[in-house]
C-alpha cells in the first residue's frame, strides 16, 4: 500500500477510523535471489568446461599410387609388431611384418586391451626389446619399434582408437594402420577354430 | 564491577552485495559459454588420453553413428567471399544441379549437418522443421565408397567442394566407438584418396595409466 500512501500523502486525512498504513520497509531478503544466482553460475562453469571436445591428430602414411612394390615394405622384420583387431574387443599379435606369404606367421598369439595383460604389456616388451638390440648395436640407432596396426572386418572404430591411444600411452613413434591380407583373416580364423569354445567368449 | 554491556548485533547481512557479485559472474558465464551445436545424431566417441583442443574455426565435422551413417558437415567461417556454408551450397547446386531455391539455401546455411544423398537434399531442405527432425532421424547417411573418384562417393564431392572454398579446413571425424571399421575405413579411404593424410579423431579425455611411459613423459615435465 506503499504507493497508495504516498499519492495520498498531501494532506486529506481519511477520517478519524482509518488507520494510517505502516510503512514498509524497502529491504527485501535477497538470500534466494543470491542462491539462485549461483546456482546458474554452477550450471555455466559446468557447461563451459564440458563443451571443449578433445581430438587426437592421425597422420596416415602417404600414398602414391606410382609408387613400386620394391620401394616399400622397408622396416625390418625384428622391430615389427603386427597387431590385428578383431570382434568382441579380441587383439591377435605376432612378431614381423607377415607380409611375406611363403614362411606366415607360425602362431597368432591372443590378448585384449585389459590394463595389465593386454596388448600394452606386449608393446613394452617389444620396445624393450628394440631397445637391448639398439644397445647391442644389432640395429642401428635409426631402427625403431614399429606397430602395424590391422583391424579385420569385424572389429569396431573403439578398437582403432583404443590402438592408436596405446601408441601413444607407450611412446611408439612409428605405427601405421594398414589394410588386413587375406592370409592373415584366415590364421584369426584358424586360431579362433583351434581355440574352440574359449575364443568364441569374449574376455571382459 | 561493571561490565560493559555488549550491543546485540543483528543476525541479517545486507545480501546486495553478494547478489551483484554473483549476477555479474553470471553474466559472465551466460556471454563466455558456447552451447555444443545440435548433433544430427547421438555419438558415443570412444576414449584416449590426447588432449588437444579443437579448435572451433575451420572445422568440417564427419559423424559416423552406430550403424556407419555419415554426417557431413562444415562451421560457418566467414571468408574472403562470404560465409562458407554459403559459398558451399551455391557450388553444390551448381555443381550437382539441384535446383534449390533461395530459401532452401538459406535452410542449409543455417542448418546444421546432412546425412541425405543429393537427390534428397532439395525434399530435405524445403521441409518443415517438424518433418526435417524425422528426416534427419532416417536418414541414410552420405553416401561413401571406398575410391574417391567412384561416382558414388558424395562425400568425395562434399569434402573436395568444401576444401575449396577453404583450403585450410581441417578434417575432424566424430564416430561412434560401435561403428564398425568398413565405416570408418571408408572414410578414410575417400581422405586418401583426395591426397588428404592429416586429420582429426575427436575422442573423449582419459586418464594416462600409471607407469607407462606417456606417464612418465608428462610427470617428467611438471618437475
Amino acid at each position: 500500500m506503499a504507493e497508495l500512501d504516498t499519492s495520498s500523502g498531501g494532506g486529506h486525512k481519511k477520517g478519524p477510523g482509518v488507520k494510517k498504513a505502516k510503512k514498509l520497509s524497502t529491504r527485501i531478503d535477497l538470500t534466494p535471489m543470491v542462491d539462485l544466482g549461483f546456482l546458474l553460475i554452477t550450471f555455466f562453469m559446468y557447461t563451459t568446461t564440458l563443451a571443449k571436445p578433445k581430438t587426437m591428430e592421425i597422420n596416415m602414411p602417404y600414398k602414391d599410387p606410382n609408387m613400386k612394390i620394391e620401394d616399400q615394405n622397408k622396416i625390418k622384420k625384428s622391430v615389427a609388431l603386427t597387431v590385428l583387431l578383431s570382434k568382441n574387443h579380441r587383439v591377435y599379435y605376432y612378431e614381423g611384418i607377415g607380409d611375406d606369404p611363403n614362411p606366415p606367421p607360425d602362431f597368432l598369439h591372443q590378448t585384449n586391451f585389459n590394463a595389465k595383460d593386454g596388448i600394452r604389456a606386449e608393446i613394452i616388451k617389444k620396445k624393450k626389446f628394440v631397445d637391448d638390440m639398439k644397445r647391442a648395436g644389432t640395429l642401428g640407432p635409426k631402427d625403431e619399434t614399429t606397430v602395424l596396426i590391422k583391424p579385420d572386418t569385424t572389429s569396431t572404430y573403439a578398437d582403432l582408437v583404443n590402438m592408436l591411444d596405446e601408441m601413444s600411452i607407450n611412446d611408439v613413434k612409428v605405427y601405421a594402420i594398414i589394410d588386413i591380407s587375406d592370409i592373415e583373416q584366415d590364421f584369426i580364423k584358424k586360431t579362433e577354430e583351434a581355440a574352440g569354445g574359449a575364443a568364441a567368449t569374449p574376455k571382459p | 564491577m561493571p561490565h560493559a554491556k555488549l550491543p546485540r548485533k543483528s543476525t541479517n547481512i545486507d545480501m546486495t552485495a553478494m547478489c551483484d557479485v554473483a549476477f555479474l559472474l553470471l553474466t559472465f558465464f551466460m556471454l563466455a559459454t558456447k552451447f555444443k551445436p545440435e548433433e544430427p545424431v547421438v555419438v558415443k566417441t570412444p576414449s584416449s588420453i590426447s588432449d588437444i583442443i579443437l579448435p572451433d574455426r575451420n572445422i568440417m565435422l564427419l559423424t559416423v553413428d552406430p550403424h556407419g551413417k555419415i554426417f557431413f558437415s562444415i562451421d560457418d567461417t566467414v571468408l574472403a567471399d562470404g560465409p562458407a556454408r554459403k559459398s558451399l551450397i551455391e557450388r553444390i547446386n551448381g555443381d550437382k544441379g539441384l535446383k534449390l531455391s533461395g530459401d532452401e539455401a538459406k535452410t542449409f546455411e543455417n542448418g546444421a549437418s546432412i546425412g541425405l544423398p543429393f537427390n534428397q537434399l532439395k525434399s530435405f531442405l524445403g521441409a518443415q522443421p517438424l518433418e526435417m527432425k524425422t528426416m534427419v532421424a532416417n536418414a541414410p547417411g552420405v553416401p561413401v565408397d571406398t575410391s574417391a573418384e567412384s561416382p558414388n562417393n558424395e562425400l568425395a564431392v562434399w569434402i573436395r567442394s568444401a576444401r575449396e572454398i577453404n583450403p585450410r579446413l581441417r578434417i575432424c571425424i566424430k564416430a561412434d566407438g560401435d561403428a564398425s571399421y568398413p565405416n570408418v575405413q571408408k572414410i578414410i579411404k575417400t581422405l586418401e584418396g583426395l591426397k588428404i593424410f592429416k586429420f582429426n579423431l575427436i575422442t573423449n579425455l582419459k586418464g594416462i595409466p600409471e607407469g607407462t611411459a606417456a606417464y612418465e613423459q608428462t610427470h617428467k615435465d611438471m618437475k
